[in-house]
């Protein structure tokens, strides 16, 4: 018996100091000079975070994440309390809808003018008055192509469902950019919530999943860069790095339109200092700081100094500069209603397993 | 005849499968020497990789972070499991079959749902950082080495211990004279398991640890958005060659000294 009540004793003893061992540190986490930031991987030049620490004397934690479900799950779960976040459109409205996000007090930022007008405007559909979010790199979804093997250049999505070149075909292996080729050639928006809308998308689908070689993610790039596929439905950053391997290669924003989507920063209900936080988005604004991560990362910029700042080629290029009207038809794709989403998924598993 | 042809199929089965087992980690290699960032285009020959390798931060403090848990987790999960498994072996039959049970849990257990329970668990109590990943390292550590030290303590003549006592050892200096270099074997596997395990684990770290924490496995997964970078597989190939080297000088070396003191 006495054995036991040792023991017992002694295992409550280092359950307690392995906690409070480990507990200490939380003084660190929530002091006044740190930020803990989340970010999709890749996503920012890790120059620029060991730069804001040494001008400011912020600490800086960072976390990255794959896709904008995961880092809400991971938000959600309040394990960690991150101050900032770096997501996709309708993630940033979701949050919004829920709370979970603080205003920003934008117009005392410096640079926010860096920011173009065109934007903060874009960004107002899913932010409205743009209250919560700073954009932070955009781009479009397109097609990329083997300019060597069509007949001429293309511009429009019809190339995709005219039979023409079966088995060459790549698309997207996600619900939403798939679906989005199908209803923007139909005309309708890519936010519809109109069941027949849908279903017609569906058709056409279907009736072009025998000309399709695959539905990839991440690899339809290097596929098109190998020569194994003509064309594949794209984002534009990838699109941009195909053309870097393989010059016969183009990106063209098809004149239906398309999905523009925007990543932004935005500031959680968790952040104690909000200063600091305004001090970290104005410092991403900041000419030389946008610079280093246009460098780093290579997708379409909202800041007017980068783009001034760009060589000719560059600027003339669909997959990096959009031009206005390419993207006139382009819509940002908003969070749709569960019963939408349902529909969506049922229509996707359907397409898969036909 | 026939002979001859079944000796040429078990021969052409063997090459096919080792050219399964180690083609990709070969074009992994090949891939880490290519100028170009693409995996589909080569763009000439440089070691690029590997010096843009040792000077990237990031990576130097997740593989730091990643061996650093390794060694540590290995090393406490080795210390805890040995003594457990004394502790369970000298348990009567019930309680025997019982707690071995128990400890094999977090073994047999998907390590998403360890992960996920473990995260709630720490949630409440302590702050996510290196300290959490560290638990949650020893916790799934120390089943493989209580599963390998177990079968030695069962094969270990216990009246050896007991005579050293009877010729006056006391019960520390038997154990450490006469039981632990019994055990040795086992617990030298059990450790070498609890690295590797700690080394390769993903999901557990993943759910388990803080901002700013990162080991190889949880880099390399938030780099897939992008393209892994071919820095990683410059690393990869660093590590393969290391154990490579490891594994030719355990199988050869003793061999040699065999040989060389006959």
């Amino acid at each position: 018996m006495k054995k036991r009540i040792i023991a017992a004793v002694l295992a409550g003893c280092m359950c307690i100091t392995l906690l409070y061992g480990c507990g200490n540190s939380k003084k660190a986490d929530n002091g006044k000079d740190s930020l803990t930031l989340f970010n999709y991987g890749e996503y920012i030049d890790p120059d620029v975070l060991d730069q804001f620490t040494e001008e400011t004397g912020i600490e800086i934690k960072y976390e990255e994440a794959l896709t904008p479900e995961e880092m809400y799950t991971k938000y959600k779960s309040g394990a960690i309390k991150y101050d900032l976040m770096c997501t996709s459109d309708y993630m940033i409205q979701k949050l919004i809808d829920e709370g979970e996000l603080q205003k920003i007090d934008i117009n005392s930022m410096e640079y926010k003018d860096n920011i173009d007008q065109k934007y903060w405007k874009l960004s107002n559909d899913i932010d409205p008055g743009n209250q919560y979010s700073v954009p932070y790199f955009w781009g479009t979804v397109g097609i990329l192509y083997n300019t060597k093997k069509v007949k001429e250049p293309i511009d429009s999505w019809e190339v995709l469902f005219n039979h023409e070149y079966s088995g060459e075909i790549i698309m997207q292996n996600s619900i939403r950019d798939l679906y989005m080729v199908a209803l923007k050639y139909l005309g309708y928006s890519l936010n519809t919530e109109d069941e027949d809308e849908l279903r017609a998308a569906q058709n056409l689908l279907l009736e072009q999943k025998a000309d399709v070689q695959a539905y990839l993610v991440d690899e339809a790039r290097d596929e098109v860069v190998a020569e194994n596929a003509v064309m594949a439905v794209i984002y534009s950053g990838e699109a941009y790095l195909g053309e870097e391997y393989n010059e016969d290669l183009a990106y063209v924003i098809p004149k239906e339109g398309s999905n523009l989507w925007v990543d932004s920063w935005c500031v959680t209900k968790y952040c104690k200092n909000p200063e600091n936080a305004e001090t970290f988005l104005n410092f991403l604004c900041r000419d030389d700081i946008a610079q280093k991560n246009f460098d780093y990362i290579y997708y379409s910029t909202p800041n007017n100094a980068v783009i001034d700042s760009l060589p000719e080629e560059d600027k003339n290029n669909e997959a990096l500069v959009p031009s206005e009207d390419a993207t006139d038809n382009c819509e940002v794709s908003k969070k749709l209603p569960d019963d939408t989403t349902k529909l969506m998924n049922y229509l996707w598993k359907e397409l898969k397993a036909e | 005849m026939v002979d001859r042809i079944k000796d040429y199929l078990s021969r052409f089965y063997i090459v096919f499968i080792f050219i399964f087992l180690y083609a990709p980690i070969l074009v992994m290699i090949v891939l880490s020497f290519n100028a170009s960032r693409s995996r589909v285009i080569w763009g000439g020959f440089t070691l690029d990789w590997y010096t843009q390798l040792f000077a990237s931060n990031e990576v130097m403090e997740a593989l730091t972070t990643t061996i650093i848990l390794a060694v540590a987790s290995a090393t406490i999960a080795t210390l805890i499991g040995t003594i457990g498994a004394i502790g369970i072996n000298a348990m009567r039959e019930k309680n025997y079959k019982l707690v071995l049970a128990f400890t094999n849990i977090p073994m047999l257990n998907a390590d998403i749902v360890t992960g996920i329970a473990l995260m709630l668990w720490f949630v409440r109590f302590m702050p996510l950082g290196f300290g959490s990943v560290l638990i949650a390292h020893i916790t799934f550590n120390i089943p493989y080495v209580i599963l390998s030290v177990m079968p030695k303590i069962r094969q270990m003549n216990l009246s050896v211990y007991e005579a050293a006592r009877d010729l006056g050892a006391n019960a520390l200096y038997a154990f450490m004279k006469i039981t632990l270099p019994q055990l040795m074997g086992g617990i030298m596997s059990g450790f070498f398991m609890a690295f590797t395990m700690s080394m390769d684990d993903f999901a557990i770290t993943y759910f388990t640890k803080g901002a700013g924490v990162n080991t190889l496995s949880t880099m390399i997964y938030s780099q897939i958005r992008k393209g892994i970078k071919p820095e990683m597989y410059a690393l990869s190939t660093l590590i393969f060659a290391f154990v490579f080297v490891i594994l030719l000088l355990v199988n050869y070396v003793p061999k040699m000294k065999k040989r060389g003191g006959r």
